[in-house]
């Protein structure tokens, strides 16, 4: 009984070994080797082990633009902070059938691919498009604004396209606070600034930095966004690597920048584990 | 006279087309220990809400201490809450949780940190600083949340089903405890239960409430002894109901009869010949034999249960059971047909 148990238990687990392993650790070891390794003029590998692909990245050029993504990521990431407290505690207040109604809302966009959505945004707000055209047409402005092809055009997009990873765990973290514990800081004299800071806030921590990083590590390595609302000119972290594997065919260095931000994406998991692990010391949600 | 601190006057509130409170009068005395009792749903804890500020009345008035608080929020009423499931803020330490209050009010750090020891010894639970409410036991998180609401000097303390989740034992102890430390403070304490006894055996004043309508205010022991209807006579304690009809009124008393034309005497409250009422007898106000001759029946025993101190006799009247408590000591003869009588003084009657 106990053996065909055990036996199933490792059966299930099947599929996802195979997939860890085979489709993300294999890769993964893949460009780690690679990282080391030089490549010639043609774009071809050679075997000699080296260390001057990570060398190579600390240069001022590399520096910034490190700086630059984490910097849009972050501020895109503040922004949905913004964002998504609000509104999910406004949708925690509601009865349990709209709350479901409004978070499967939220889920809609991800039926469409975010490439596309990506579009549609150019569509919006292009020197030519519908928002321009409209604000001239009212006379509110007379040249058209630039809202996208600059850093604003990027963080939005980013905004747009990863907000709803900062709403989901938030809310679930928010909707799980006693309404009654609220109700005791409104009745212990406190408003509603500092019922947020220091009862919600502090509640839904591990919601938050959940939140935080599901947006921020996309936000560094999404490079579609940059190439559409940046218009290929600014770039991140992403479009870096990208350009390495795929236009300047340097896979060695651009496995060595992949690696990288790996291993900050890393520190930041463990970082929020830290966190997380203090909200069960403290028996938190 | 005693001063009036809180003053509930014609309060509506509606959910909706929903009426929860209908025109809602209510003068809970400074210092007394007032519990609001009723079966869920009776909107006590409605009350209760708009009393705090929590909930805002749909229309009416509400005075605390003489002044209007209708339209100011439960931050700055002077009243304080302890909820049902505590309500303690998890993520901080018990120290912090006291403190909260005062913390609001932006008082200093000095006086926070002596009016906290305070309130920890009050409550005995002096060294629990440090801990977190996860860490303590509900006697302890109930302590916890009723010196962070006393720390503010609320006028009122309003006390929502405090001691519903916590076992019978520690439960009987915290009722004496909370009706010590009101004593002791003199601090109002407006009470919601749904539990008679815990009503029965710390309030000064019992609000008895049914479907939105208050049926009865009084002193506990009065509301014992005296119902002024079927439905507090049957939620307060236990009790025999008969249905009955006045058939003879000589001045102070009344004859009734109740089912197989059985005659019973009670004291007349103004009826009529031929007035349809309820009379209620106590279990504990039975007699088995005929020494009281007052007023008597013959019942067939159908159940003996014994109680340690008590033994409980159902007895069956036609086919109405028939609760009955004798004393252990008593030691009553038990046959199949006993007769069971009870005074006069003894009997409670109402019209519905």
């Amino acid at each position: 009984m106990k053996k065909e148990s055990k036996f199933f238990k490792y059966l299930s687990l099947l599929p996802i070994s195979f997939y860890v392993i085979v489709l993300i650790f294999l890769p993964l070891l893949y460009i780690f080797c690679l990282s080391f390794l030089t490549t010639d003029y043609y774009g071809g590998i050679n075997n000699t082990l080296t260390l001057s692909n990570y060398l190579n990245l600390i240069d001022l050029v590399y520096i910034k633009l490190f700086i630059k993504s984490f910097l849009i990521a972050g501020i895109s990431t503040f922004i949905c902070i913004c964002i998504a407290y609000p509104f999910v505690i406004f949708v925690s207040q509601k009865k349990k059938m709209t709350k479901n109604i409004i978070m499967t809302l939220v889920m809609v966009p991800f039926l469409t691919n975010s490439l596309i959505r990506t579009y549609g945004w150019i569509v919006l707000l292009r020197k030519t498009g519908i928002v321009n055209t409209f604000l001239q047409d009212i006379n509110v402005i007379s040249s058209p604004i630039s809202f996208i092809y600059n850093d604003f055009g990027i963080i939005l997009g980013m905004v747009y396209t990863l907000l709803p990873f900062m709403i989901l765990p938030l809310f679930s973290a928010v909707d799980k606070i006693d309404k009654s514990v609220i109700e005791a800081s409104y009745d212990l004299g406190s408003t509603s600034f500092k019922t947020f800071f220091k009862i919600i806030v502090p509640q839904t921590k591990v919601g938050l930095f959940n939140g935080s990083l599901m947006v921020f590590i996309p936000a560094i390595g999404y490079f579609f966004i940059a190439d559409l609302l940046g218009g290929g000119k600014l770039m991140l972290i992403g479009n870096l690597i990208k350009n390495q594997f795929l236009s300047a065919r340097n896979w060695p260095f651009g496995a060595a920048i992949s690696i990288s931000l790996v291993l900050i994406t890393f520190g930041l998991v463990k970082i929020y584990q830290k966190i997380g692990g203090k909200m069960d010391d403290l028996g938190g949600f | 006279m005693k001063s009036v601190i809180v003053k509930l006057e014609n309060v509506n509130k509606r959910y909706k087309d929903k009426t929860i409170i209908r025109d809602f009068n209510l003068e809970v005395y400074e210092k007394e220990f007032l519990t609001i009792l009723g079966p869920s749903g009776c909107g006590k804890t409605t009350i209760l809400r708009m009393i705090s500020g929590l909930e805002p009345v749909s229309s009416g008035k509400i005075l605390l201490d003489g002044v209007d608080v209708t339209d100011i929020g439960a931050s700055h009423r002077e009243v304080n809450t302890i909820f049902q499931n505590y309500a303690l803020f998890s993520h901080m330490s018990v120290e912090d949780n006291i403190a909260f209050g005062l913390k609001m009010k932006k008082v200093d750090k000095d006086r926070i940190k002596k009016e906290v020891e305070k309130m920890l010894d009050l409550v005995k639970l002096k060294g629990y600083n440090k801990k977190y409410p996860n860490q303590l036991s509900g006697g302890e998180q109930q302590r916890v949340a009723i010196a962070r609401g006393l720390i503010n000097s609320p006028k009122v303390l309003l006390l929502d089903e405090p001691l519903s989740s916590l076992d019978y034992k520690l439960k009987k102890e915290m009722q004496v405890e909370l009706k010590r430390l009101q004593k002791r403070l003199g601090i109002t304490f407006v009470y919601v239960t749904h539990n008679q006894e815990e009503a029965l055996s710390m309030s000064d004043r019992i609000l008895v409430l049914n479907k939105q309508k208050e049926e009865q205010l009084g002193s506990p022991i009065d509301i014992y002894n005296n119902p002024n209807n079927k439905f507090v006579a049957d939620f307060i304690g236990e009790s025999n109901i008969f249905r009955a009809k006045v058939i003879k009124v000589i001045d102070r008393y009344a004859y009734v009869e109740i089912d197989l034309g059985k005659k019973i005497r009670i004291i007349n409250k103004s009826y009529k010949v031929g007035d349809q009422i309820y009379i209620m007898i106590r279990p504990e106000n039975i007699t088995v034999g005929n020494r009281l001759s007052e007023n008597s029946l013959e019942v067939s025993v159908k159940e003996l249960i014994y109680n340690g101190a008590n033994i409980r006799i159902i007895a069956l009247f036609g086919n109405k059971e028939i609760k009955i408590n004798v004393k252990n000591s008593d030691k009553v003869a038990l046959k199949e047909e006993i007769t069971i009588s009870f005074n006069t003084k003894n009997i409670s009657s109402f019209v519905k």
